[in-house]
């Protein structure tokens, strides 16, 4: 069965009133204990079995992040993270690592079954088991990580025949230890900001991609994350690596169960691109948000980057956030390859106490290198919005170009949109253009829809899908079906 | 009493700026079944007002008076309801939907009132299959379809998309606020058609109109004249001629009398 269908019939099934991925699984846990120190990067580096190097890696990140404060430019309040309140490390009690499906504990299994994640590759060989009036659709991998650990890997078979390497990131410092030594840290240094130096000091888990010269992915790869266990943080790594001429499509999306308490989520993401290679990049953030008083819910403080090293490089963000309690989330885009392209899409949807401050940076460091941004701001109930975005054209950067758009919509007039873009031009031959537009939905539009036989959630939905549409039709179609779902869950309950 | 749409005593005001402006003041009508009824009137006395509370918008508040529709309290009914019962308003300025796909908004709209009327919901196939078939009679480009509802259309475009969700949501009862308006006379008779092809002992229609000549083409049963929120005269298809070639002078005149 399609992802799609199966997700929303799981999301049906389930019957969970407001947020409808917060069922608990209950499965035998490994548990490091709570507190942050330089043993319990001894002891997480251990259990992975890492390298020396690995660990002084760590070790420096650990030293670096004691040295700094949390940032708090950001428009986002909360009361102040106990990090020694946490536990930095927790993995379903199986030894890591399962070959196949066979040996993933049955639990899990249903747990992603619930969540609609089709880990089954039999059901999801095209052109197979499809019911009537579904067309045939390539198959997705997907690398599923349940609190710190990866459980599973599909198609990797498949994928090592065309030369991909897909696996989760520790895997890969045992196996390709040469690579991750390389790329690691290359594109977010362990000191890089309060987060990412936590999340060097203690990552986990996450993804691992590789495509060499010349191979273009056969299939999407897609990771999707899951926080189970309480009072813990999850810090993902995920590092893909793109040489030249190769391209890639990644997936990523996110869930939580419902908790009272805040939980602690701080992935990094690095991406590199060399000479020709493109990596689109998309994510569906559904993290639980918290209840519609704002109690519990995520905190999702994430370091993603991207580098176009290579002459005519292009990294694409695609990104739908609906979930977490806070957002702070700023996708980047280094431009040093000679026309090199970023590009940013986002929707961001805050709905009753959530908060979101999140946008892009696009560094043009390259000449004649080009950046687009199209960021899509939606609010309701009592939430509050920033989009933040960084142009900065450096002196050599001739010929570089930005088109920037920024739409806030409101629902309702309890919550807050603010757009905060930062422009740093140093070169005069350098094109940079900005607009920027607020909105309500209009009574008008709602009575129009309604008029037509629309309920007013549905108008709702449709009104808030138009306005997005700039964004959503850039994720790959799997997705987009998803994220329009999502978007409407996401608002129920908003108008009237 | 009709059975069919029985309006009476209506009074609705709004709210303009803290100000309550009443703009019903008493409105009587009714429109059996199968029957195509028209209304005239100057500028300003209320006849889009009318259409909208028919059609439910929340920013009238309904004062006193009833609307009864094919035995249903009308007024105790949601927007949605209202068209899931049969009442479709063309309105008088169609309003745009940014981002959202013409087809795929008709298609959701159909599948809705379906739903409401126990009828199975049409495929994408089907769907589209019938939408195309309609948007030819009504000679629409065929790209209409593709483009967002309304958005960047012509004021003549626009009505013809009207007609064309008037069309496919297959109403019992339809209210077209000026949908004459801003055509070219071809697309007048287009429109007019597409009327006529809907009329049957099962739809009824209240047809707002300044001319004349769309009740040419759309012979009325009856033609009402609405001023300062009353209906204050009421008559057969000549009243037309009569009302193009006088005004409305001696009408009010009468009335103010009376
Ligand atoms: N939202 C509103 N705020 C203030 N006044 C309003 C509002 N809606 C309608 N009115 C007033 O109510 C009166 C009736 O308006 P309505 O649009 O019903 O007239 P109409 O008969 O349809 O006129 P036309 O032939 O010009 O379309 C007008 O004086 C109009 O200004
Ligand atoms: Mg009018």
């Amino acid at each position: 069965m399609p992802a799609v269908t199966e997700t929303r019939e799981a999301v049906e099934k389930l019957g969970q009133s407001s947020y409808k991925w917060g069922f608990e699984t209950d499965i035998d846990m490994d548990v490091a204990p709570k507190g942050l120190n330089e043993d319990t990067i001894r002891l997480i580096s251990a259990r992975k079995e890492e390298p020396e190097w690995l660990l002084e890696w760590r070790l420096a990140a650990y030293r670096s992040w004691l040295t700094m404060k949390e940032p708090t430019w950001a428009k986002v309040s909360h009361p102040p993270i106990d990090y020694q309140d946490l536990h930095y490390y927790a993995a379903p009690k199986k030894k890591p690592g399962p070959k196949s499906l066979e040996e993933v504990d049955p639990e899990l299994l249903r747990t992603y079954e619930k969540l609609g994640i089709p880990l089954h590759e039999q059901a999801m060989l095209a052109g197979v088991e499809l019911p009537e009036g579904e067309t045939a659709r390539p198959p997705i991998a997907i690398d599923a990580v349940f609190d710190s650990v990866s459980v599973v890997t599909t198609f990797r078979k498949t994928l090592e025949e065309a030369g991909v390497i897909f696996c989760p990131i520790s895997e890969a410092v045992r196996d390709y230890p040469d690579l991750v030594r390389q790329y690691l840290g290359s594109v977010v240094p362990v000191g890089d900001n309060f987060y990412a130096a936590l999340n060097s000091a203690v990552f986990t888990d996450g993804s691992f991609v590789f495509v060499p010269k010349g191979v273009r992915c056969p299939m999407e790869l897609s990771t999707y994350f899951r926080i189970n266990a309480k009072n813990t943080g999850q810090f993902e790594r995920t590092l893909i690596v793109v040489e030249d001429g190769a391209s890639v499509s990644y997936l990523e999306g996110c869930t939580a169960p419902m908790r009272d308490e805040n939980q602690l989520h701080a992935a990094v993401v690095e991406l590199v691109a060399m000479e020709d290679a493109s990596i689109k990049y998309s994510t569906v953030q559904n993290w639980y948000p918290g209840d519609e008083n704002g109690r519990g819910g995520i905190y999702n403080f994430v370091t993603k980057r991207g580098a176009c090293r290579g002459a005519r490089s292009k990294i694409s963000w695609t990104q739908v956030e609906t979930g977490s309690a806070i957002t702070w989330k700023y996708p980047s885009c280094i431009l040093q390859g000679e026309g090199s392209v970023g590009e940013f899409y986002s929707v961001a949807v805050t709905n009753n106490h959530q908060q979101a401050d999140t946008g892009t940076k696009m560094i043009h460091i390259g000449r004649n290198t080009r950046s687009t941004i199209i960021a899509k701001t939606i609010s309701a109930g009592h939430s509050d919005s920033t989009y933040r975005g960084l142009v900065r054209v450096q002196p050599k950067a001739s010929g570089a170009r930005n088109f920037t758009q920024c739409d806030s919509l409101l629902i309702g007039d309890q919550c807050g949109a603010h757009t905060v873009p930062y422009i740093e031009n140093r070169n005069m031959g350098a094109r940079i253009e900005h607009e920027a537009t607020t909105s309500k939905i209009s009574e008008d539009q709602l009575f129009y829809c309604r008029q037509r036989g629309l309920s007013e959630e549905d108008a709702v939905g449709l009104i808030v899908n138009g306005f997005c549409r700039d964004v959503l039709k850039e994720l790959p179609m799997e997705f987009a079906v998803e994220a329009q779902k999502l978007l409407q869950i996401s608002l129920e309950g908003s108008v009237g | 009493m009709t059975q069919f749409l029985d309006i009476s005593g209506l009074c609705a005001r709004i709210d303009a700026d803290g100000q309550e402006k009443e703009i019903l003041k008493g409105v009587d009508l009714s429109i059996p079944p199968g029957e195509v009824h028209a209304i005239m009137g100057p500028n300003g006395s209320g006849k889009s007002t009318l259409s909208y509370v028919l059609a439910g918008r929340e920013d009238y508040e309904v004062t006193a008076g009833s609307v009864t529709f094919q035995g249903q309290d009308l007024l105790g009914m949601e927007p949605e309801e209202r068209a899931a019962a049969g009442l479709f308003l063309a309105f008088q300025s169609p309003i745009e939907l940014p981002g959202v796909n013409n087809a795929n908004f008709l298609r959701t709209a159909v599948n809705a009132v379906r739903r409401a009327r126990g009828q199975d919901e049409l495929d994408a196939v089907a769907f589209l299959k019938t939408a195309r078939a309609a948007a030819k009679d009504l000679s629409m480009a065929p790209d209409m379809l593709k483009r967002n509802v309304n958005v960047g259309f012509s004021g003549g475009e626009k009505k013809r998309n009207e007609v064309l969700q008037m069309t496919l949501l297959e109403p019992s009862f339809a209210i077209l606020d000026e949908t004459d308006s801003g055509l070219d006379v071809d697309a007048l008779r287009i429109v007019a058609e597409g009327v006529n092809r809907l009329r049957s002992p099962s739809f009824s229609a209240l047809v707002i109109t300044h001319h004349q000549r769309l009740l040419d083409y759309l012979v009325p049963d009856r033609i009402h004249v609405m001023a300062q929120g009353r209906i204050i005269h009421s008559g057969g298809p000549e009243l037309a001629q009569q009302i193009d070639r006088e005004g409305y002078t001696r009408f009010l005149a009468e009335a103010a009398a009376a």
